[in-house]
């Protein structure tokens, strides 16, 4: 169906300026992240540049909230990262290799926190810790972002296993290898694209997430909670723009190459699956 | 030793599906459904305005509440809003989905996609803060609006009372500019699908039976494309509804949902309103899922 779409023709030139328009709507904002932290301009946002200068870099290199906001983030994101992989890769395998009851049900719900808006997560979450007396933690965070990256995970996973063929998993079995020894060679190897491309997805989602962690953090202070703070009251505005460039470049990389294990892979994965 | 766990488990694939399932299950439950059923419930909880505690009683005055003049009035703007904003969207997203989906080769069909999905995952804040400089008044889109001559355009948009503002930065026009942005790749990526499932005999049989290729686009190609269309409305509806990032960083002081319910449970502490404010949404929501799936959307997702 996909191959045969494809019409040869040429389009319009309307119609090609209007899709590269949309183009570059997309990442034109991206692009102005980048110009502004070179300005010297400290109190406005003033277009064209009044010059250029590389001394944000070094003054962001000496704000300790900057780096341990960063380093806080870093870590919620590896820890969400790890749990969503062992989650999601569960329940994916739960839903792949058995008929149950209520099976479109779990995925129905896994789906959930991704579908509903983000702040019914996170003021939920927020009055259970509340009516709990759960202390705000670097686990309340980590509960929070675990909620939605492990569909991606789980989206992933479950793609990949429908395509891989359940006769491999057979031979290996016929010939004499047991559960753990056919999971190690032959299932693991079929899937670890699959669990890269969705442990960097949501590795970048949970690094930059904001909306359920004003919820769930407390008086901790993240990157993107960082950075926030500095958008509604903006006081160090070359070093938020250093700031935002950071996590620009962290997210981009694992999106980019999650991006093209799938596109390889013939896949398209991700939320809108 | 290993062989027996192996043999163990493999008599028993039940055990093995519990096993798998139970993690992964009683985290969504207990944590995810758990609170928003707690949630619910302080819905039907009220706040004594005296004390400022919480009464865990069960009563319907905070519902009554949301439908204050003030409170609908913010559900009404947020939806008017989540209108505009997807129908903006729908426009945008339409010829980049048709190039990619029909006209564009492989090769460059595989970047297309690339370059509508990195925005989508990357960082939502840091591209909001992006159009706080763009939109500025000394920003960037002034100077290009000013390079133009059109100031007087822009001062007579501005002046326009419930979608003005003191720049664009501060206005309903500059929270729609940047909605229509932050949403648009959930909505080129359906639309996108739903183009690439129709075959092209179809179109081959349109034009052989005498249709001109814009016919053939009116009568074939977008009634086909229409539940991406509506796929791609689910999320810039939804996620304009709940979303308050964009509001507090660009809007005046006019509240949108999402805005009001942070504001409730934060600076007020009225979790019981906040919470039925929240309902307001997923009421919305469900209703505009069960019309989507009449429409045909869930199978375009």
């Amino acid at each position: 169906m996909r191959s045969n779409s494809y019409s040869g023709q040429s389009a319009s030139l309307g119609l090609k300026v209007a899709a590269y328009a949309a183009l570059i709507f997309l990442h034109f904002p991206i692009f102005i992240i980048f110009l502004y932290t070179l300005t010297p301009d400290e109190t406005t946002y003033t277009f064209p540049l009044p010059g250029i200068t590389f001394k944000w870099f070094g003054a962001a290199l000496e704000r300790p909230d900057l780096w341990r906001a960063l380093t806080l983030s870093l870590q919620v994101a590896a820890v969400a990262t790890v749990s969503a992989l062992i989650l999601g890769t569960l329940a994916a395998a739960a839903v792949y290799r058995s008929n149950f009851f209520g099976r479109e049900a779990i995925s129905f719900l896994l789906v959930l926190p991704i579908a509903l808006p983000g702040i019914v997560t996170g003021i939920a979450l927020r009055t259970a810790i509340g009516s709990f007396d759960i202390p705000f933690s670097f686990w309340t965070i980590v509960i929070g972002h675990a909620t939605f990256c492990v569909v991606v995970v789980y989206n992933n996973v479950l793609a990949r296993f429908r395509r891989m063929q359940g006769s491999l998993i057979e031979a290996s079995m016929d010939l004499g290898a047991n559960s753990f020894q056919t999971f190690w060679h032959v299932v693991f190897p079929n899937i670890a694209t699959a669990l890269l491309a969705g442990g960097m997805l949501a590795f970048a989602l949970s690094f930059d997430e904001v909306i359920v962690t004003t919820f769930t953090a407390g008086q901790q202070t993240t990157l993107p909670i960082w950075i926030f703070s500095q958008l509604s009251r903006p006081r160090d505005r070359p070093v938020t723009n250093v700031a935002a460039m950071i996590v620009m470049l962290i997210t981009f990389l694992p999106i980019f190459f999650a991006q093209r294990l799938s596109a390889s892979t013939s896949d398209t994965e991700g939320k809108t699956e | 030793m290993l062989q027996r766990f192996s043999t163990y488990f493999y008599l028993r694939p039940k055990l093995v599906l519990w096993l798998m399932l139970g993690p992964p299950m009683l985290y969504m439950l207990v944590v995810y459904l758990g609170s928003l059923f707690n949630l619910l419930v302080f819905s039907f909880y009220y706040l004594e305005q005296f004390t400022g505690q919480i009464v865990q009683e069960f009563t319907l005055q905070t519902y009554a509440r949301v439908l204050e003049p003030a409170n609908l009035e913010i559900l009404s703007r947020t939806t008017v809003m989540a209108i505009a904003v997807t129908v903006a969207d729908a426009i945008i997203a339409f010829p980049l989905a048709y190039y990619t989906a029909r006209f564009a080769s492989p090769k460059l069909k595989t970047w297309l996609i690339i370059g509508v999905t990195i925005p989508l995952w990357s960082s939502y804040l840091v591209r909001v803060y992006a159009w706080k400089l763009i939109l500025a008044k000394e920003g960037i889109l002034s100077w290009f609006i000013n390079l133009l001559g059109l100031n007087g355009l822009l001062d007579w948009l501005l002046s326009i009372p419930s979608i003005g503002g003191s720049s664009l930065a501060l206005s309903p026009i500059g929270m729609f500019i940047v909605f229509a942005y932050i949403w648009l790749p959930y909505m080129i990526l359906p639309i996108q699908t739903a183009l690439e499932r129709v075959p092209h005999s179809l179109v081959e049989a349109s034009s052989d039976l005498g249709a001109k290729p814009l016919q053939t686009f009116r009568t074939v190609l977008l009634p086909l494309a229409f539940p991406g269309v509506v796929a791609g409305s689910i999320f810039t509806f939804s996620l304009t509804l709940g979303d308050f990032i964009i509001p507090l960083s660009l809007g005046n002081s006019k509240f949108f949902v999402g805005q009001a319910v942070y504001s409730y449970q934060g600076t007020a502490g009225d979790i019981p309103l906040a919470a039925a404010m929240t309902m307001g949404p997923v009421v919305i929501m469900i209703i505009y899922l069960l019309i989507a799936r009449r429409l045909g959307a869930f199978d375009a997702l």
